[in-house]
């Protein structure tokens, strides 16, 4: 195959990628623009089978090799995606995203080795630069991985005079950084990718709760920047307009991440520099709480006139998106308003909910925004909590400690009557207590979302 | 490859990527992310690649490493984000948001 024409087909990849993008931008096309995104990637793969390097030839060398490979990675990778579970798809997306940033380092390490002395400065500043993001991306998403699967604490990890240690690990990656485009040689750039492996770890450690979202965006976005570097180096043209694709649109994402749950990009990406240890908030542990029985919570839902529904990630959890929707259209037959208050970053990623409420095919009309909902909630009798926390932690708007401080929350507080479904008293994602707990006008209903929803169900219909 | 090429076909990305997603409600941010995600994965080309001319047992074992890994973003990722996008099946009348 002529170099023309391979160059003309990863041009349409290419094409394939920005129509993919802009696919997955608006509900009714994304699902056409992940399978043209795929299509893309495809014909990506297979055309650089056809096509030989210069001064190789036909088939490729190390055939066998490549395609066991492949083979391995779909073997791994298409079951790991198939089968998880929706409240776990997160964590795998960031796993993905690291395995991807190990990939184009791992790429910039073999054609440093293969290019050796010959290689021009321009090349291995491209390579350091796709060695030390691509690690940093590998190591930084499987802390988040580790978190999100609650492998290790969830809360931000901060220890004493940590920031010099992250400063300071991050001015030795430079130092070395510099001194391999300076002196070359393998044994600095392995040290150069360890480094950065540890530098990912300590960026992301300090990261707590509701930011994990952003830095996987943020991550994801670095992963596109080393696979445009490592299309410089490569000289693939559409390995650098897919990358910078990703890079561009990954940054434009996690500034919107950032702004839908009211968080400054700038303090979440520096807050492994200025985060101070948390105070242990023990203010509220042995208060007293209300819980009642499905039966008192069906009677105050039966004789409500407008009832808001808080979905969290309990609800996900429990997989009660089914019985949430029973509940709603029971209540609806009652001739009582039922909206869905949606928190934009409730669950463990943005829509997360909307996803789930799909699935139960709840009515879109029915899902309101939290800027749409917040005003009404003065008008409403009942607002049902359902597995969520910190989205309605007042604590974001009264105490300026509180990791979530200055996230927009859904007012449920100004409803008439609250219900909390909650598995226990544990505090949420963000490890936060949650005053509205406390407070007189709430009700807690204890047990698996699911369980108990079926039980305010039955209990409904028997009134 | 000249360098001027080089820089243009950069920012021109760079644009495009700016321009495709500026508007997108925070329903579709994780699927969008999780397809920019899978797109990256086409860094298993230049895995292949260097595989292709790996001249060492070193070179040839870390570049099939690489392959494997680039393979799981790639695949996995549009498959995992097709199914989240399976819960957006077009709704009867309804008003996607």
């Amino acid at each position: 195959m002529s170099h023309f024409l391979y160059s003309l087909i990863g041009l349409a990849a290419g094409i394939c990628f920005i129509l993919a993008l802009k696919g997955l931008s608006t509900p009714k096309t994304a699902r056409r623009g992940n399978i043209i995104g795929a299509v893309g990637a495809t014909i990506a793969t297979v055309v650089v089978f056809f096509n030989a390097q210069e001064g190789e030839s036909l088939p490729l060398n190390n055939l066998g090799w490549i395609l066991g490979a492949i083979a391995l990675g779909v073997v791994i990778g298409v079951p790991a995606a198939r089968k998880v579970q929706m409240t776990q798809m997160p964590q795998l997306v960031a796993l993905f995203n690291g395995v991807g940033g190990g990939a184009a380092a791992l790429v910039a390490i073999v054609e440093y080795l293969h290019l050796g002395d010959s290689a021009n400065t321009a090349e291995v500043i491209a390579t350091v630069f796709t060695v030390i993001v691509g690690c940093v991306s590998f190591s930084g998403s499987i802390i988040t991985f580790l978190k999100l699967q609650e492998l290790m604490t969830t809360r931000p990890v901060v220890f004493p005079g940590g920031r010099f240690v992250i400063a300071g690990t991050l001015a030795a990656t430079l130092g070395v950084a510099v001194w391999v485009v300076a002196a070359l040689g393998t044994n600095p750039l392995l040290i150069l990718a360890a480094l950065a492996l540890a530098f990912g770890i300590l960026f992301v450690l300090p990261v707590g709760g509701a930011d994990v979202p952003i830095v996987i965006s943020l991550l994801n976005a670095f992963t596109g920047l080393t696979v445009a570097a490592s299309g410089y180096v490569l000289d693939s043209t559409l390995l650098i307009i897919a990358g910078t694709l990703v890079g561009a649109s990954g940054t434009i994402l996690t500034r919107m991440m950032a702004e839908a749950m009211g968080r400054s990009l700038f303090g979440t990406l520096f807050g492994a520099f200025t985060a101070k240890p948390q105070q242990a908030s023990g203010a509220a542990d042995e208060r007293p709480v209300r819980s009642g029985s499905p039966d008192d919570v069906a009677i105050l839902l039966n004789y409500a006139r407008r009832v808001v529904i808080v979905p969290g990630f309990g609800l996900a959890v429990a997989q009660a998106q089914h019985t949430v929707r029973e509940l709603a259209d029971l209540l609806i037959s009652k001739g009582i308003d039922v909206a869905y208050g949606i928190h934009p970053v409730a669950g463990r990623m943005p829509g997360h909910m909307n996803v789930l409420l799909a699935e139960a095919n709840v009515p879109y009309d029915q899902l309101a925004e939290m800027d749409e909902v917040n005003p009404t909630f003065a008008q409403t009798d009942v607002a049902i909590v359902i597995g969520a926390n910190d989205v309605v932690n007042p604590a974001a708007k009264t105490s300026p400690g509180a990791p979530i401080y200055g996230m927009p929350i859904l007012e449920v507080a100004n409803a008439a009557n609250i219900i909390f479904l909650k598995r226990s008293m544990r505090p949420g994602f963000a490890g936060i207590e949650n005053e509205l707990l406390y407070d007189p006008k709430t009700m807690l209903l204890f047990g698996d979302a699911k369980a108990s929803l079926t039980k305010v169900v039955s209990a409904l219909k028997n009134l | 490859m000249e360098p001027i090429a080089i820089i243009s076909i950069f920012v021109l990305a760079v644009f495009v990527g700016f321009e495709v997603v500026s508007k997108v409600s925070s329903t579709l941010h994780t699927p969008l992310m999780s397809g920019a995600n899978a797109i990256h994965g086409v860094i298993l080309v230049g895995a292949i690649i260097v595989a292709d001319h790996s001249s060492t047992n070193l070179e040839l074992g870390l570049a099939v490493a690489a392959i494997i890994l680039a393979t799981i973003n790639m695949v996995g990722g549009f498959v995992v984000t097709d199914r989240m996008l399976e819960m957006f099946k077009p709704k009867k009348g309804g008003e996607n948001k």
